[in-house]
């Protein structure tokens, strides 16, 4: 065991179901040893770190497609990692979540490969619809990067959704279930952004938080899964019928929201929530 | 049967024609190039497809089919003249066959024509236009030559076409495209990037040809088998030295220190997966290749 190599990452792994081939990748370029290597420090992270509980995760299904729909915050990424980490780290069903990157993020190099390593590709239509043809669980945060960037003064507001979710939900017949992440305002609390650094590097935003560095405070996380939700449609409606469904998906968020906001004794907790003891199972 | 194969004495193609020969067809070649064992079976012709007694094969033989590969690329072939073999050559073909009742045309085109771009997607399809040519110029005669071979479908829908877009292959002759880039031990990389390569054994991409052939397919088909693998992958299971080198650096490198020559625009198609989806080739022919991409790259090792 080593902080690179950690037991329950390497066997929920071998689980997933997912066909590697003879080298160990899929394919689509998502490889077995990357994930490990990249998923282990995001276990600990998970555990002792951000102390984070799930629940709900009864609602993601075994196998088969399906569309996890997440609120962003927290800037760095941090609460997408973890969502990731928690559908992996499920002993019951360990799935493995895969992103729709940023375009600027699969430019550049290393990130790239880093990135569709561990099965995040660029964040085009075809790929989520290729995902999902191939029965994978795709993880979408329809606030994009507006959302990843929000100021701790907006927290926890959803801001406005891309409909490009729905589209594909209703084209690839895909349920969708509603996640709320909890703490990742706390965690790094955005209080303003430099924009001409952010031009520099042609990234959508650099933030600023207390601690001064793009590292998360230890704040206790939690995440939670809603029931999965279908809608009828092939993804050709109009968009007053798609943003009516996405209303639905937001409410369904907002309430998940406000059950995690309720749930916790204060907002900077550092205790981890006790939760359904499944995803610490040893 | 007679099949005409132009471009006969092409590493691809000379399989294709035995292939054909093998399984009691009759296969006509022309081609520039000379092909000094030419097997029995197979008459051929050293002629140019643009010239008249390319013409004169046509009228005489009367072939009912048509394997189109006589076409080149940059790592041979200078600008203009890859326009008048690629574009011209590809026009004068199928008008010989309009006029001379050809039945079957099959034009092998390349995967690459699909382009490669950082925010393309994993798995073309057909109905995706070929972008190729507007980064990497030295591909643009052949996306040309694709679209014109598919123009035919419009233009003499008495002809079947079939448009073949092959991925790279790799088999014992040594030839193709992907072959001359891993043609020494040392392959360049560039640094931080590591795109997804489609390759197929050269084999099975002869048995692709002769099935389209063979089904009669219309339309325009993307060729490919195993599913693809990392470039890094490739350099390892072939024996190769992936070396990396930072972006600014890579045109410099090329053709020198022991690594194979690119153009410049070629740093894409390093950089950028060209995936393609063969689900409508597969069903509708029943292809199934042979070889894995492990079994392809370990026969294709350095020693």
């Amino acid at each position: 065991m080593s902080f690179f190599d950690d037991p329950q990452v390497r066997r929920n792994v071998d689980r997933l179901p997912i066909d590697f081939d003879d080298y160990g990748f899929d394919r689509f370029g998502l490889s077995k040893k990357a994930l490990i290597r990249a998923y282990s420090p995001m276990a600990y992270m998970y555990r002792h770190y951000l102390k984070v509980t799930a629940f709900g995760l009864e609602n993601v299904p075994a196998q088969g497609r399906a569309l996890v729909i997440a609120n962003h915050s927290g800037g760095l990424g941090a609460d997408a990692a973890m969502i990731f980490t928690s559908l992996l780290l499920n002993d019951d069903a360990p799935r493995l979540g895969q992103g729709m990157a940023e375009y600027f993020l699969t430019r550049a190099p290393f990130a790239r490969p880093a990135l569709s390593k561990v099965g995040h590709l660029t964040g085009i239509p075809e790929h989520g619809e290729q995902l999902l043809a191939d029965e994978r669980l795709v993880v979408v945060f329809p606030e994009g990067a507006r959302g990843a960037g929000k100021l701790y003064k907006d927290r926890y507001k959803l801001v406005r959704f891309g409909t490009g979710f729905m589209r594909l939900a209703l084209k690839m017949d895909t349920p969708i279930i509603p996640c709320a992440f909890i703490g990742g305002e706390e965690s790094f609390p955005q209080l303003f952004h430099i924009k001409w650094l952010a031009r520099l590097v042609k990234g959508p935003f650099v933030p600023v938080a207390p601690q001064l560095i793009f590292f998360p405070l230890p704040v206790a996380c939690q995440i939670y899964y809603g029931a999965p939700m279908r809608f009828e449609g092939d993804g050709s409606e109009p968009d007053h019928v798609i943003q009516t469904y996405i209303e639905e998906v937001r409410h369904a968020m907002e309430r998940l929201i406000s059950t995690g906001l309720d749930a916790r004794p204060h907002p900077f907790m550092l205790q981890r929530m006790p939760g359904p003891d499944k995803e610490r199972a040893p | 049967m007679k099949i005409l194969i132009t471009g006969i004495s092409g590493t691809l193609a000379r399989g294709v024609a035995y292939r054909l020969t093998r399984r009691g067809y009759r296969v006509i070649g022309i081609d520039r190039r000379p092909w000094p064992d030419v097997p029995e079976g197979v008459e051929m012709h050293q002629a140019d497809i643009r010239k008249r007694p390319a013409e004169d094969v046509f009228r005489i033989s009367r072939p009912d089919a048509l394997i189109h590969m006589a076409t080149v690329t940059h790592f041979t072939t200078d600008t203009e003249e890859r326009y008048r073999i690629n574009l011209g050559g590809t026009r004068k073909l199928f008008e010989y066959c309009h006029e001379y009742g050809v039945k079957q045309a099959v034009f092998v085109g390349r995967h690459t024509v699909y382009g490669a771009t950082p925010d393309s997607p994993l798995y073309h399809t057909e109905d995706e236009p070929p972008l190729a040519g507007a980064a990497f110029k030295e591909l643009a005669d052949l996306v040309a030559a694709d679209l014109y071979a598919g123009s035919a479908l419009w233009r003499w829908p008495e002809l079947n076409t079939a448009v073949l877009r092959l991925c790279y292959f790799l088999g014992p002759s040594r030839g193709g495209t992907l072959a001359g880039f891993l043609s020494k031990k040392r392959v360049p990389l560039v640094l931080g990037f590591d795109p997804l390569y489609q390759l197929m054994h050269e084999w099975d991409a002869e048995e692709a040809i002769t099935l389209a052939v063979e089904k009669q397919l219309r339309g325009v088909f993307n060729v490919a088998g195993p599913p693809p693998v990392l470039l890094s992958t490739v350099c390892e299971a072939t024996g190769r030295r992936a070396i990396p080198i930072p972006e600014p650096l890579y045109p410099a490198v090329l053709g020198r220190f022991g690594f194979p020559y690119l153009p410049d625009d070629a740093i894409a198609h390093v950089k950028y997966p060209i995936v393609i989806d063969n689900k409508a080739f597969i069903e509708a022919t029943g292809f199934q290749p042979r070889y894995t991409a492990k079994q392809t790259m370990e026969g294709f090792r350095w020693h």
